[in-house]
C-alpha cells in the first residue's frame, strides 16, 4: 500500500468508520459550503467611524503608527512627511496596483521605484485589501498589484487603507476575499499583519524589528462621514 | 529514526536542571512574563471562554471527520498547482523533503520555526546529504549554533540568558569586531538580522511548518512575529511546507476562531505580527513567490491515537501555555523532558509518539495541579491523560520497582483501612520526633526525589485521617 493509503486506512481505522459513510459527507458537505461564522467578538461590530477608530487603537497598541488623510492625492505628501519626521531616505518602491497610479509623487523629492523588492530597497508601500479593527491588523494580497517581498524586506513598510475597507471582524474580511477569488479559491498569499516585526526570544524581552519591517506606517485613506 | 530522545533519563535529567544556575536564572522569565501576559489578554476579550469552546468544537468535528477533510485539502492543494506528499513515519517524511531539496539542486535550505522538522531530526539528514540548513527563528538560530534542541515549542532558547547567546554569538559570527556590544537583547537580535538577511536571499529552498491546513481552500498557515517565516516562504524558488495530519480545519472561519485563543494563550498577544496564509505556488502574473508549493504530512502516530483515550490531545494547538503555567517545566525547564515535546502536553504526546518504553517516565512529571488543563484554550483534559498513560505504565510492569514496591505497599494498606490508620500513625509520631528540631527534613528515606530540591515538612503530630475524626467524628 501508498503512504496515502496506509495513512488513510489507519485514520478510518481509528474512528472506525469507512469513509463512504453518507451522514458524515453531508456533515462535511454542509460545514463548507456554511462555513459558520462561529464566536465573533463584540468589540468590532461598530459603525464605519467607530471600526477606524479601534483599528487604530489597536493598531497603535502594537506600535504601528497611524494617520488619516481625506483624498489619495495627499497620500505622497504624507509619507515624505513621515520619512522626513523619522529620519528615513526620500525613496520608496511600490507594486503595480491602479490605486498608485497618478497621484503626484513628482510634487515631493521622493525618489520613486515599481515593482517587487530584491532586498535592497529602504521603504516599501503597499495597498491592503482590508484591514480588522478588532486587532488592527491588515490584510495584503499577493499579486503585481502590490509584492509579497515588500511587506518583508524593506526596513520601513507604509500601508494604505481605504476607510471603507476597514471591517470590524475576520470574518467579514474572509467573505470579502471569498467572493472575490470565488469560493474555495485564494490568492497564493494573504499576508495579516498587526505591527511592525518584533522578538522575544532572548530573555523574553520584547524586541521590536526582527527580521520584518522595523517600523509600520498606516495610512487610512477616505474623508469620513 | 526520528529525533533521539533521551525521555529515559527523564530523573537524571531533572536533577542536573535543577543544579544549572544559568538555566533557572534562565527559567524565572518563563514564570515572570508568560503568565501576566496572557493573564491580561484574556481579561481584554469577555468572549475567550465561549471562543475556547468554539474552538474545541471545531477541533472535535475536523478530527471525527479527518479522512474527509484531508481528502478535499488535498485536492485543493493539487487544483491550485501545489503537491502533497504523504510519510506514514519520520523517516519517509525525511526521505521526501530530501528528495524534494535534491531535485531543486539545493545548497542552503532557510527554515522557519517547526516542531515536525524537530520531530523527525531534518537538521542532521539535510548536512548529511550535504546542504546547509539555516534556521531563521532568532530562538532556533541560537539553539543551532549552539548544537541543542529547542526546550520550548515557542520559545526555543527560553533556557539560555542574554550573556549565553551573547557569548555563542562571539564564537560563531568570526570577522565581527571582537569588542562589539552584544549587551541587550536588541543588539542580539540586530546581529542576527544582519547575518541572516544574507541566508535568506540566497536560500534555494525555505521550509516552514504550518499551525493550519485549510480544507475549504487547501491553504497552510503559519503564525510568527519576526517575518522570518515570510522571507523563508517568499525568496527561494521552493516552499516545502511540514504539517501534521491533525492541523486540518474545516473553513477560514474555523481557523479565525482558533487564532483568536492561540496568540493570547501563547505570548499574551491579541494577534501575533504575522499571519500568513499560502496557498499554492506563484500565480501568472505574480512577480515573486515561491515557483513550487510542497507539503509533506506526517502521521508518524498521530492516527493511532484516534479512537483512543488520547484522541483529545489532537486537538493541540502548540500554543505552550500548559509548559508556561506548569510548576515542574519551570522547575527544570524543556531540555529534561529529553524530546521534541516537553511540559504537559509533552508528556502526553510523547509516549504516544516514540513509545510508552522510552516516554513513560513523563507523565511522572507532574503536581496535578490542574493548571494546564485550566489554561489550554483547547480544553485538552491533560492531567487526566497523564493518570492514563500512568496506568498503563504500571501494568506493563516499566516502573522501576522501588515505585512497584510502594505501589503494591499502599495497595496492601488500603484494602486493609484499620492496619492503615495504626501504621500510619506510628509513623507520624515517629517522624514528628525525629524532625521535632527543624519542623523540616532536608532528606528522607525514599523520598530523596522530594528532598533533593525542597525540604519536607515534619509531621504535626497527627494523622489526617486521626484528626479528621477528631474534628468532624
Ligand atoms: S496542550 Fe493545550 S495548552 Fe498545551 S500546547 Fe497544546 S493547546 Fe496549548
Amino acid at each position: 500500500m501508498s503512504a496515502r493509503d496506509d495513512v488513510f486506512a489507519s485514520i478510518r481505522a481509528g474512528l472506525g468508520v469507512r469513509g463512504d459513510e453518507a451522514p458524515r459527507r453531508a456533515a462535511v458537505e454542509a460545514r463548507l459550503r456554511d462555513a459558520p461564522r462561529g464566536v465573533v467578538p463584540a468589540r468590532g461590530e461598530l459603525d464605519l467611524d467607530g471600526r477606524v477608530a479601534l483599528f487604530k487603537a489597536e493598531a497603535e497598541r502594537v506600535a504601528a503608527t497611524v494617520v488619516e488623510i481625506a483624498d489619495a492625492r495627499d497620500l505622497p505628501a504624507e509619507l515624505a512627511r513621515y520619512l522626513r519626521d523619522n529620519n528615513l531616505p526620500a525613496t520608496v518602491r511600490f507594486g503595480a496596483d491602479p490605486f498608485f497610479d497618478g497621484l503626484p509623487f513628482g510634487d515631493t523629492a521622493l525618489e520613486v521605484s515599481r515593482g517587487p523588492s530584491e532586498g535592497a530597497d529602504a521603504v516599501g508601500l503597499s495597498r491592503a485589501a482590508g484591514a480588522v479593527a478588532e486587532t488592527g491588523t491588515l490584510a495584503l494580497l499577493s499579486g503585481a498589484d502590490n509584492p509579497t517581498t515588500l511587506n518583508f524586506l524593506p526596513e520601513t513598510h507604509v500601508v494604505a487603507v481605504a476607510r471603507g475597507d476597514v471591517a470590524g471582524d475576520y470574518e467579514t474580511l474572509i467573505a470579502r476575499v471569498r467572493a472575490q477569488f470565488g469560493r474555495g479559491d485564494m490568492p497564493r498569499t494573504l499576508n495579516f499583519v498587526t505591527g511592525p516585526s518584533r522578538s522575544a526570544d532572548i530573555e523574553q524581552t520584547l524586541v521590536q524589528g526582527a527580521h520584518g519591517p522595523k517600523r509600520l506606517h498606516v495610512v487610512i485613506v477616505g474623508a469620513s462621514a | 529514526m526520528t529525533a533521539v530522545p533521551t525521555s529515559p533519563a527523564f530523573k537524571a535529567n531533572a536533577s542536573a536542571a535543577l543544579r544549572d544556575p544559568d538555566l533557572q536564572k534562565a527559567l524565572r522569565f518563563v514564570r515572570g512574563n508568560f503568565i501576566g501576559k496572557r493573564a491580561s489578554a484574556v481579561a481584554r476579550l469577555p468572549e475567550f471562554d465561549a471562543l475556547r469552546d468554539s474552538a474545541r468544537a471545531i477541533k472535535d468535528h475536523a478530527l471525527a471527520h479527518l479522512d474527509l477533510y484531508l481528502a478535499q485539502w488535498e485536492a485543493k492543494v493539487v487544483a491550485s498547482g501545489g503537491t502533497v506528499h504523504w510519510a506514514r513515519d519520520a523517516d519517509e517524511a525525511r526521505r521526501a523533503v530530501l528528495d524534494i531539496c535534491k531535485a531543486a539542486g539545493a545548497k542552503t535550505v532557510t527554515k522557519g520555526k517547526s516542531m515536525i522538522a524537530e520531530e523527525i531530526g531534518l537538521n542532521d539528514a539535510l548536512e548529511a546529504a550535504g546542504m546547509t540548513p539555516v534556521e531563521t527563528d532568532l530562538g532556533e538560530y541560537v539553539v543551532q549554533v549552539r548544537g541543542e534542541a529547542p526546550s520550548h515549542i515557542i520559545a526555543p532558547a527560553v533556557h539560555l540568558t542574554k550573556e549565553q547567546v551573547a557569548a555563542d554569538f562571539r564564537r560563531v559570527h568570526a570577522g565581527l569586531p571582537a569588542d562589539r556590544d552584544l549587551g541587550d537583547a536588541a543588539k542580539i537580535l540586530g546581529e542576527a538580522r544582519t547575518i541572516l538577511r544574507g541566508k535568506f536571499l540566497a536560500a534555494d529552498v525555505g521550509i516552514t511548518g504550518a499551525n493550519f491546513l485549510v480544507a475549504e481552500t487547501g491553504t497552510s498557515i503559519i503564525v510568527t512575529n519576526e517575518g522570518n517565516g515570510d522571507l523563508t516562504q517568499t525568496l527561494p524558488d521552493v516552499h516545502v511546507v511540514l504539517a501534521s495530519i491533525e492541523k486540518i480545519v474545516p473553513t477560514l472561519e474555523d481557523a479565525a476562531q482558533i487564532l483568536r485563543v492561540l496568540a493570547r494563550s501563547a505570548t499574551g498577544q491579541d494577534m501575533s505580527v504575522y499571519t500568513t496564509l499560502s496557498t499554492g505556488p506563484r500565480r501568472s502574473g505574480d512577480p515573486d513567490g515561491p515557483k513550487a508549493y510542497h507539503v509533506v504530512v506526517l502521521d508518524n502516530g498521530r492516527s493511532a491515537m484516534l479512537g483512543s483515550k488520547f484522541q483529545d490531545m489532537l486537538r493541540c494547538i502548540r500554543c505552550g501555555a500548559c509548559m508556561n503555567h506548569c510548576p515542574v517545566y519551570h522547575a527544570v525547564g524543556g531540555h529534561a523532558y529529553g524530546w521534541v515535546y516537553p511540559g504537559p502536553m509533552g508528556a502526553v504526546l510523547t509516549p504516544a509518539l516514540i513509545g510508552i518504553d522510552k516516554g513513560g517516565h513523563l507523565p511522572n512529571a507532574s503536581t496535578f495541579c490542574g493548571r494546564c488543563q485550566d489554561v489550554c484554550p483547547m480544553r485538552i483534559p491533560l492531567p487526566d491523560m497523564m493518570r492514563h498513560w500512568r496506568e498503563r505504565e504500571f501494568e506493563r510492569r516499566l516502573s522501576p520497582k522501588t515505585v512497584r514496591g510502594g505501589l503494591a505497599l499502599w495497595a496492601f494498606f488500603a484494602r486493609r483501612p484499620a492496619l492503615y490508620a495504626r501504621a500510619t500513625d506510628l509513623a507520624m509520631r515517629a517522624l514528628a520526633f525525629a524532625g521535632r528540631r527543624k519542623g523540616r527534613f532536608s532528606s528522607l528515606p525514599l523520598a530523596g526525589g522530594w528532598t533533593a530540591t525542597r525540604d519536607f515538612p515534619a509531621p504535626q503530630g497527627a494523622t489526617f485521617q486521626a484528626r479528621w475524626r477528631k474534628d468532624h467524628g
